[in-house]
């Protein structure tokens, strides 16, 4: 237990920061922007200058489900205190789009700042924000860039003027474009060009009147910046990854394109061969389909997908949990039922997740909150999926997933591989030895309720069976006999119980003589460290217990028993984590309240603190 | 086929296994059902195939037909999926060990009506297995439905006469681009064999639809897939025979141009000897006009319909290690340890 409230693993000061003047290294910077313009790319760049500056950067794009053409905005929040949660409003928006203009001067904060594109013609009815117009169409023109990369390069210009008025350092914006274009010179030196000759331009004609400033620090060293996806890729690929077939979806989609991407970088044998496959299914039946198909033949087998494509996995998920196959699927959840809001963050399939399929199925959930945790859980699913043969269900969220997080950087296993129980042809011999002739593949040999498994491709003359999600006796044989349906659910529960313990334990923080507890998982945690702080601002001092696995551990209900209250915090509209607590823990459910919402947007620290506090008023 | 006895023993094949080394458990089937005959000939192609029981691996989805593969080959691994979901679950595996050979069963309801994407999806992707449909053109694990392989205006016991048209299997796989379509039917037992025979050794996916009676539910004689019906109308496009590598083909039918022979890539050949017409099995043209004469003529027409040797398979795409992939060992599939540097690279 770590006494501490900490934020993408940098130290926070408790105590309230001098306010002054000037505002260093702690605004957000929201860029309001065109979808399909190419704005990605300056965004992304100012981001990464930032964070090689040293200091603490998150970004999050807000997307319409549009591929060119609809208004999008992507928000880069810097923290000194390493507080990178959402946040409703910014400091500072950058008005690219004239259409919206109204609508985003209304999200500045008191006292902000608004740059725009001088085609922004209209009144600024705002006279507590600071506004800078910027004659993008003219900058780009000036420049030799051809005319068909002119939008893109208005974006370019926006980099150069920020730079300038907030003291982005050049070099570093350098780097950021040599990052970017993966050292291709020519496409660093003319997008830098433009930056300069940007960043001369407001030299000369802007006087800067807001306190926002950028400047360096150390914070940021040894750490690394990137989405959960490309996380989850790289974890699962040194987990021993060999097969994933999915079917593209938002916001899943991104794990299996770095998957492509990567392995060819990590896994090629000496000859050249793969020693993977990675096959785009015609849908995601087929996709669960084959990850099942694969994991029974021994393969470590992953599929990434969404709310829809889970739906449709549900019978193929039972199928595994009853024949004992292992697999893993990744959840990038977003906003549902349905198609909902598809480019939208939420933690709406907890319920759904946990109990998918029909009959009585339970599935081992894990449920990463940062970029480390993704990479952590990508090889550990694979280890836990094997060594309990089963189908385990990795919980990440939009918002994880394809936003920029910064983090400690990845370490490599602590542990080899675990393969679980498999038994190749010595082993058989030696087992069979072992149990006097007695071998079957749903045999408790040793009483934690995991059998031993053979898989396809074995010689032994004992090693085949027949898998099938039909009644089934220790040795694999077809019955419908009542004692014998009840002892396979009887030892199916029994691993489930094994399981319990081994799983990621949960992380607990906690604050000297706090009475009141906040469960909280996934993504919601940088939101809930900050409503923390704020919290304990206001003399209300919490302890925080963030959920890493399902089924829960002792210690959440330990928890939960030691605090007077619990708020259990989540993105969801029906409280779904509180709902399986109440579950589990049924003692303890009046101890339980709900913060739970769900509205497409990430939690921001005020938000759980206005929702937590209301409930706190009531007696 | 040499078979050895010895000492009044029981007969062997070449690897030393009886017969009974690759039956399975007694079947539940009703009598007489043609996935049993089906799954008799499943296990002499295999014996005579010298095929090693561990070698094999079966798969099929839900229903009588997919309930058959514990009746053969009992000492295989076999995963018995979901309804109409066979497919994807024998491609994933298939990946595991590329030197086993993929045997799959399935029904006219599990490819036809809820399989048929994934059934599609498996042609084109040209996944290497023995692809049987047990085509009863009926439901039968759910008592007599019709299913969309009935003719149109059949009368069904409980169900009243189909109004659709059918769903010809071997039409599909061919569109969607198969590399061996076959049909066979359950009451011409040698040439079930010599096809499942031809269809194990072919590299690709090859799909024989068998015509296989369900005697409880939809053995009318007025029906293509009745017993009767089958027989009476059966027109065989030609005699079908594997002959592995080191089996003489006799040189006469050559000149006289009454044989076609198919070089698999085992060394083995088809052999198809003329009975009719002359008949080309490499044309897609004219598969594709056979089926379209014998829909409008109400012929079973059996043989290989369709057969392109040489078109590379799922796993000729992937480029694996020779080392089956199930195999590979911690070493093989983590990268070493200095790559985190190379990751934590990958991320600023
Ligand atoms: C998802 C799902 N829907 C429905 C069923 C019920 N069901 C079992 S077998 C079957 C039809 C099987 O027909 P066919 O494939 O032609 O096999 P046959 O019994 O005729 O050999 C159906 C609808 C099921 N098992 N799963
Ligand atoms: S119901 Fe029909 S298909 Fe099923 S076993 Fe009986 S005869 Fe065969
Ligand atoms: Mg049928």
């Amino acid at each position: 237990m770590e006494e501490s409230i900490a934020n993408a693993g940098v130290a926070t000061s408790l105590g309230c920061s001098e306010v002054s003047r000037e505002v260093v290294n702690d605004f957000s910077i929201t860029f309001s922007t065109i979808n399909g313009s190419g704005s990605a790319t300056a965004n992304l760049t100012i981001m990464r200058a930032i964070f090689k500056m040293g200091i603490p950067v998150s970004g999050k794009n807000i997307f319409p489900s549009n591929i060119k053409g609809l208004p999008t905005w992507f928000t880069i929040r810097l923290s000194k205190d390493g507080f990178l949660g959402y946040t409703e409003k910014s400091e500072i928006v950058v008005v690219m789009n004239p259409q919206t203009f109204a609508r985003d001067l209304a999200t500045v904060k008191p006292g902000g700042v608004i740059f725009y594109t001088d085609e922004y013609k209209g009144p600024i009815e705002r006279g507590d924000v600071v506004a800078y117009p910027m004659p993008v169409k003219k900058l780009a023109k000036e420049t030799d860039i051809p005319a068909n990369l002119r939008d893109y390069i208005e974006n370019v210009v926006y980099i150069g003027i920020l730079a300038q008025m907030l003291g982005i350092d050049f070099e570093r914006i350098y780097q950021a474009f040599e990052t970017h274009f993966q050292g291709k010179k020519k496409a660093v030196d003319s997008n830098f060009e433009v930056v300069r000759r940007a960043a001369k331009w407001a030299e000369e004609n802007l006087e800067k009147r807001d306190p926002y400033r950028v400047a360096p620090m150390n914070l940021t060293d040894g750490m690394i910046l990137g989405s959960g996806n490309a996380a989850a890729a790289l974890g699962s690929i040194f987990g021993g990854i060999q097969f994933s077939a999915w079917y593209p979806i938002t916001p899943s989609s991104s794990i299996a394109e770095s998957l492509n991407e990567y392995l060819p970088m990590f896994r090629k044998a000496a000859d050249g061969k793969a020693t993977y496959a990675v096959v785009q299914a015609e849908d995601e039946i087929s996709a669960v389909g084959m990850t099942v198909g694969a994991g029974w033949a021994g393969l470590r087998a992953m599929t990434a997908t969404s709310g829809p494509g889970l739906s449709l996995m549900a019978e193929y998920l039972g199928l595994a949990y009853y024949a004992e196959v292992p697999l893993v699927v990744w959840n990038v959840q977003r906003v549902g039922p349905s198609t909902g809001l598809p480019t939208r963050t939420a933690q709406g399939d907890v319920t759904f997740s946990y109990f998918i399929s029909h009959g009585d199925t339970k599935y081992i959930i894990l449920i990463p909150s940062t970029l480390k945790e993704c990479f952590e859980f990508g090889w550990q699913s694979l280890d836990i999926a094997e060594r309990f043969q089963t189908p385990v269900l990795v919980l990440s969220d939009l918002d994880l997933g394809m936003n920029y997080w910064i983090s400690a950087p990845f370490e490599y296993p602590d542990r080899p591989m675990d393969r679980g129980k498999i038994l190749w042809e010595e082993d058989l011999e030696k087992m069979i030895e072992r149990c006097q002739g007695k071998w079957g593949r749903y045999l408790d040999v040793d009483g934690d309720g995991i059998p031993y498994r053979t898989v396809m491709g074995n010689r032994h003359p004992r090693s085949g069976y027949f898998a099938r999600g039909t009644g089934h006796d220790d040795f694999g044989k077809y019955t419908e006999l009542p004692e014998d349906w009840e002892k396979g659910m009887k030892r199916l529960a029994l691993k489930f119980e094994t399981a319990r313990a081994v799983l990621p334990e949960p992380e607990i923080r906690t604050l000297q003589g706090a009475q009141i507890g906040i469960i909280a998982y996934g993504t919601t945690h940088d939101a809930v460290e900050e409503a923390r702080y704020l919290l304990k601002k206001e003399g209300i001092l919490t302890n925080y217990l963030r959920i890493r696995a399902l089924p829960f551990s002792k210690e959440v209900s330990q928890f939960v028993e030691r605090h007077q209250r619990v708020y259990v915090v989540e993105l969801n509209f029906d409280g779904q984590m509180k709902q399986v607590l109440s579950a589990e823990m049924p003692m303890l459910a009046h101890k339980l309240r709900s913060v739970a919402k769900v509205d497409g947007m990430p939690f921001s620290a005020e938000c759980i603190v206005r929702m937590l506090l209301s409930q706190e008023e009531r007696p | 086929m040499i078979e050895h006895v010895v000492d009044g023993a029981k007969a062997t094949n070449q690897i030393g296994l009886t017969r009974a080394d690759y039956r399975g458990v007694q079947s539940t089937l009703c009598p007489g059902c043609g996935h049993m005959s089906i799954a008799n000939q499943i296990v002499n192609a295999c014996y005579e195939l010298n095929l090693v029981p561990e070698q094999v691996v079966k798969f099929s989805g839900i229903g009588c037909s997919s309930k058959s593969p514990t009746y053969f080959l009992g000492r295989s691994f076999g995963f018995n999926g979901l309804h109409g979901r066979m497919p994807s679950l024998a491609t994933g595996a298939s990946f595991a060990d590329t030197s086993v050979e993929i045997l799959a069963i399935s029904g006219d309801g599990d490819t036809a009506s809820i399989g048929m994407g994934q059934f599609k999806h498996c042609m084109r992707r040209n996944t290497p297995m023995v692809y049987i449909v047990e085509n009863n053109g009926v439901y039968g694990l759910t008592k007599g439905q019709y299913s969309a392989t009935t003719e149109q205006g059949i009368q069904l016991r409980k169900y009243g006469k189909t109004k659709f048209m059918p769903v010809d299997i071997c039409l599909e796989a061919l569109a969607s681009n198969a590399t061996f379509v076959a049909r066979s039917f359950a009451g011409d037992p040698k040439q079930v064999k010599e096809l499942i025979k031809a269809a194990i050794k072919h590299s690709g996916v090859a799909v024989l639809d068998i015509i296989s009676p369900c005697v409880t539910f939809h053995n009318l004689e007025t029906s293509l897939h009745s017993y009767v019906g089958g027989k009476g109308h059966e027109v065989p496009l030609h005699d079908i025979a594997y002959v592995p590598l080191l089996d003489e083909i006799t040189v006469d039918d050559f000149e006289t141009g009454t044989i076609k022979e198919v070089a698999l890539h085992d060394g083995g050949h088809i052999v198809l000897k003329k009975l009719g017409e002359d008949y080309d099995p490499f044309s897609r043209a004219q598969a594709f006009h056979i089926l379209e004469e014998a829909h409008r003529k109400n012929w079973l027409v059996t043989g290989l319909i369709y057969v392109d040797p040489d078109e590379k398979n799922l796993h000729d795409l992937f480029n694996l290690v020779d080392t089956p992939l199930n195999r590979l060992k911690e070493e093989h599939l983590r990268p070493p340890s200095d790559m985190i540097d190379v990751a934590n690279q990958l991320m600023q």
